[in-house]
């Protein structure tokens, strides 16, 4: 018992409070960061993909295809590693920045890129579905307006696809927030990696100077606390709104339809 | 970038084929054995959430939205760290095999909870009132009507687990991406990235590529027979073409 007391009074230790909570930010800011900046991305992905099938253009449709097989289907933590090796770090974030040395903040930059090309051909394919699940009237009725097609795309298809793919987009962040745990094997600030470093010097901060069992089940424990508060809001968000879905769906099947 | 071209780091890499293949090797069997463990986790789950018992809805509810909510990584840190601290210590790859089981059982069991939602509520009383017990009813009844709405997302789900065992690297596992990144820092090894990184990404592909591209096409082409089929789908869409049309 006293091994677990001692394994709690870690938490309560004068800066692991605010290391801990700092791990959190970078855990939010680089999924958020992750999330938006891949939907730009995959956004464009995906239109060249669902449009691009005649003429020249199709060699555009063909590459982002072949984009958005590549990244789906290898493994996210190999794209970390290629990203740490060779993807060069523009000097601008190379400095010391939000209390990171310039070593960190490279890392947090390859890192954080790795995480945008392979969020990028998640979200692509969901946009896809989105794009497929927009009538073909709507592009001759907007032609017939006389929109030309970056309008069209613009005010009219982009907008219905968006509304439709957010529920899955807000659990592709929880995916996001999950995945974001993989740059523990890189970096050093984020939550998870953060843990790691707190169990790794467990002995010194229990005051026992031996790691215990009791110290792995509160540092992880503590871990899957905050991962489980952060996701189960989102995903309980995610329910509601399909719940409202379906029943808009069910009371308006002609709006649907 | 420059190691790409390189035929020294090429020959680096087919001279250690060995070890890239035993990565492989590894990645397999735990995913194997995982995959059978979550297969067997997912319908015990999905047969509990479909159960109508309150208490037994709760039991699935909570194991799906913890482990749903949760990292991977963490899930496996805790096991491995938990289990070497208190000197149980499994090894890497069975403790894998058990933390990836029960985190994929926990899509399995959403998809084949899915799957029998999505038969109609008459074939159970239907079943029922042909005398059918629970077990008789979900066997000739519900099951062979549910398998074919339960196997192109289990495939994807498949294609995440295999992906996922790249996990295992954080606790120093032997698997495909462990053994690419011990290669390319090793020793006599070291340096040639671009085409151990190749390599690797390429098994990768190989092995997910035509599982994902099938459990999408079966998918598509499951709903497009759905759609033929059930004449109230059917019947919603004219409506909606003759609306377009007017």
């Amino acid at each position: 018992m006293s091994t677990l007391a001692s394994s709690f009074s870690i938490l309560t230790q004068p800066g692991v409070f605010v290391y801990l909570l700092r791990g959190i930010a970078f855990t939010c800011i680089i999924s958020v960061l992750g999330v938006i900046l891949g939907l730009i991305l995959g956004s464009l992905l995906a239109l060249a993909r669902t449009y691009c099938k005649k003429g020249p253009a199709r060699i555009l449709g063909w590459l982002s295809a072949a984009y958005i097989e590549l990244f789906r289907n290898t493994p996210y933590l190999l794209w970390i590693f290629v990203c740490v090796v060779f993807c060069p770090c523009p000097a601008f974030f190379a400095h010391k920045m939000f209390g990171l040395t310039s070593v960190e903040m490279k890392l947090l930059f390859k890192a954080a890129l790795a995480l945008i090309l392979f969020n990028s051909s998640v979200i692509a394919e969901i946009v896809r579905g989105g794009l497929n699940g927009v009538a073909k009237g709507q592009f001759e009725a907007g032609y017939s307006q006389g929109f030309n097609t970056a309008q069209v795309l613009l005010y009219i298809i982009l907008p219905q696809a968006y509304r439709n793919i957010v529920p899955t987009l807000l659990s592709q962040v929880i995916t996001t927030i999950k995945d974001s745990s993989y740059l523990a094997n890189v970096a050093t600030i984020e939550l998870m990696a953060r843990i790691r470093q707190l169990l790794s010097a467990a002995g010194t901060y229990n005051g026992l100077g031996t790691v215990n069992v009791s110290d792995v089940m509160v540092l992880f424990g503590t871990a899957c606390v905050i991962y489980f508060v952060i996701n189960f809001t989102l995903s309980c968000i995610v329910r509601s709104m399909q719940t409202r879905r379906k029943k808009a769906l069910v009371f308006a099947p002609a709006k649907a339809a | 970038m420059s190691g790409v071209f390189s035929m020294d780091a090429w020959a680096t890499v087919w001279n250690h084929r060995e070890s890239f293949l035993l990565g492989l090797g590894n990645t397999l069997l735990t995913a194997c054995f995982a995959l059978a463990l979550a297969l067997a986790i997912g319908i015990l789950l999905g047969l509990l959430a479909t159960s109508g018992k309150k208490p037994l809805q709760f039991i699935a509810r909570v194991y799906v939205e913890f482990i749903q909510n949760t990292p991977l990584l963490l899930q496996l840190c805790f096991l491995y760290y938990a289990l070497a601290f208190a000197g149980l210590s499994m090894g890497v790859i069975r403790t894998g095999i058990v933390a990836l089981g029960v985190y994929t059982g926990a899509y399995m069991g959403e998809v084949v909870r899915a799957a029998i939602e999505s038969v109609p509520k008459g074939q159970f009383e239907a079943a029922q009132a042909q005398g059918f017990g629970y077990l008789q009813r979900m066997a000739y009844i519900i099951l062979p009507q549910s398998i074919p709405v339960m196997l192109p997302p289990m495939v994807n789900q498949v294609v995440n687990l295999f992906k996922n065992t790249s996990c295992l690297y954080i606790v120093g596992g032997a698997d495909l991406i462990s053994v690419t990144y011990s290669f390319v820092t090793g020793a006599s090894t070291g340096g040639a990235y671009a085409p151990a990184y190749i390599v690797c990404g390429a098994i990768f592909f190989v092995v997910c590529f035509p599982l994902s591209t099938l459990a999408t096409r079966w998918e598509a082409s499951l709903k497009e027979r759905k759609g033929r089929a059930d004449p109230a789908l059917t019947a919603a869409k004219k409506a909606a073409v003759l609306k377009e049309a007017a």
